[in-house]
């Protein structure tokens, strides 16, 4: 009994792994930027769900992935590619759109022909430069979040929080546009110019998280945790709160996971905690009804 | 009526609404004004004075405009020509002191949000930055929203999702709405389209208890005028060429309206007092379509 209970002292405890865990610098790096991302994704996606523009986060992971490998095609940073196309497509969007509200079918059109773009410019960056990293296309599509340099996370997370600055100070009138258009508009709310700047946003939050769980994977931090907040309380404000806490929450426990177990990529374990909480929503519904 | 804090940071406003001004000038008034829409004059040389406290309804045919008067008034479509102005400003510098109520809007069902939510955006909807959860303004929105919401009668369910309520416990929460700033001049686009008779009658008679006990200024679309008729005050009947205002019994009848639509109409009275407009220039399939929805008998 005691042998057993000194032996399990004498392994490493459980939190000494952590201790190891902050100590590495792409840790430390990945812990920032993820951080700071996963809180701008869950404010950002709690207006996209609210104003049903769930879609708009879609379209822009296959623009932010073509905008990357366009920029790497023509020998840029991958990061101007991916921010010019994702704000660029964004405010496009809204603008074919009725009322800065981009609608299905424009999206619908838009986004297959810039996925087949991308493959393009895939095609052109790894013949014409040989030279230059093979795996571009790979880790653009999936992120890299224990990739970042200290620089790269630092600027992740100075995007990250200016997006959730600018979130927070325009809230109130933006769930009020978002809801009651007409009267938000007589009341002074500038409707319009609020609806193309919240998709700019969207943009920038959508090339920023690129770069942590890759083009693909984006929509997933998008809507899950503000899927999962708009299920878990009708009050907007909290529900703003709690979707960026439940982004940021699902962030970290993604990352643990994946550190813990190197062979899960962080992409998945990030998105598996995040649609695990989603999916943990329903639990409550299930029990009310009885099996058939 | 005295109207203490009426913005919840409680910035004072020029106007003090102080009674003597308010009861002397007009809380709306067009002079000469007509609307032009891609083209189309839709009604022209309007002239209209309302004065406080007044529950005025605006009528006329389909597409005449009746919506875009309202519009109008909120500085949301200049006019194309003739003055505007509402409480002795131009349209739109109004702010808060005017409440509003588009054409129905329904809320998904799906929608979590609480009456009191939406209720709460008409408060503070319109401010940037965060509330402070320690600030007082957080009180008074709190007491300010609980006593509309007791107003319209809506207590019961105002802490429901918005999108389970029914059509008239919307409306009566989008009243509510209207209502929180405390406004001076309430503009209601077709309040009473497709809520049933019972709650026709019932958000008829809330608008009305608004007007006259809150002393509010209340302007109404309306598609069918019976089941306000009683508590009008004046009546404006919209046409192309112009407008007629004046008491209900003056304005709806057969002389006035043949000479403003230049075609023969009639005004009968059935024995419980409606009245029903025979021969304006409508779409006769949307108005029966419009009756036998309602279930009139």
């Amino acid at each position: 009994m005691t042998g057993a209970l000194a032996a399990v002292t004498a392994a490493a405890p459980p939190w000494a792994a952590w201790g190891g865990a902050f100590g590495h610098p792409f840790f430390q790096h990945a812990l920032l930027a993820g951080t700071a991302i996963a809180a701008a994704a869950g404010l950002t996606g709690y207006f996209l769900v609210l104003r049903a523009q769930v879609f708009v986060g879609d379209a822009l992971s296959h623009v932010a992935f073509t905008g990357a490998l366009a920029a790497l095609a023509f020998g840029a940073d991958l990061r101007i590619g991916l921010y010019a196309a994702a704000v660029a497509v964004a405010l496009l969007l809204g603008g074919m759109g009725t009322r800065g509200r981009a609608d299905d079918v424009a999206i619908g059109s838009v986004f297959s022909w810039i996925l087949g773009l991308g493959v393009f410019f895939l095609t052109l960056y790894t013949t014409s430069r040989s030279a230059g990293n093979g795996s571009a296309g790979v880790s653009v599509l999936f992120g890299s979040i224990f990739g970042l340099s200290s620089a790269q996370a630092l600027t992740a997370a100075l995007v990250g929080l200016g997006i959730c600055a600018t979130l927070a100070a325009v809230a109130r009138p933006l769930l009020f546009a978002s809801l009651d258009e007409a009267v938000a508009a007589a009341r002074g709310v500038p409707v319009r110019l609020l609806g193309f700047g919240f998709l700019a946003l969207a943009g920038v939050c959508a090339a920023e998280a690129t770069q942590a769980v890759g083009s693909l994977l984006i929509l997933g931090l998008l809507a899950a945790p503000a899927g999962a907040a708009h299920r878990l309380t009708g009050r907007p404000l909290p529900a703003l709160a709690l979707s960026g806490a439940l982004a940021v929450a699902e962030m970290w426990t993604g990352l643990a996971v994946s550190y813990a177990v190197p062979r899960m990529p962080p992409s998945f374990s990030i998105l598996a905690a995040a649609t695990a909480v989603y999916a943990a929503t329903y639990l409550p519904t299930l029990r009310r009804r009885p099996a058939v | 009526m005295t109207t203490p804090a009426r913005t919840p940071g409680a910035v004072p406003r020029q106007d003090t609404g102080t009674d003597p001004a308010r009861s002397a000038a007009p809380v709306v008034s067009l002079r000469g004004a007509s609307v032009r829409i891609g083209g189309r004059t839709l009604w022209s040389d309007v002239g209209l004075d309302v004065g406080a406290g007044q529950f005025v309804a605006i009528l006329g045919p389909n597409g005449v405009g009746k919506s875009t008067l309202l519009k109008v008034l909120l500085g949301v479509l200049p006019p194309a020509s003739g003055e505007v102005r509402v409480l002795g400003t131009a349209p739109g510098r109004a702010g808060q002191r005017v409440g509003y109520l588009p054409q129905r809007r329904s809320f998904d069902p799906s929608l979590r949000m609480r009456g009191l939510d939406i209720v709460r955006l008409g408060w503070d909807g319109d401010r940037w930055g965060l509330p402070l959860p320690w600030s007082a303004g957080r009180r008074d929105a709190g007491r300010r929203i609980a006593e509309v919401v007791e107003l319209v009668g809506a207590s019961g369910y105002a802490h429901r999702p918005i999108g389970r309520l029914s059509g008239g416990e919307q409306q009566r929460l989008l009243i509510a709405q209207a209502l929180v700033r405390r406004p001076e001049l309430l503009l209601l686009d077709e309040p009473l389209d497709s809520l049933d008779l019972p709650n026709q009658a019932a958000v008829a008679a809330l608008v009305g208890r608004i007007c006259r006990e809150e002393g509010v200024t209340v302007m109404m679309v309306a598609h069918d005028v019976n089941p306000i008729l009683s508590r009008l005050d004046r009546v404006v009947y919209l046409a192309e060429g112009g407008a007629v205002t004046g008491p209900p019994e003056r304005v709806i009848t057969a002389e006035t309206l043949s000479r403003l639509y230049g075609t023969p109409i009639e005004v009968l009275r059935t024995s419980d007092g409606r009245l029903v407009v025979v021969g304006q220039p409508e779409a006769p399939a949307r108005h029966t379509d419009r009756h036998t929805a309602g279930g009139r008998p």
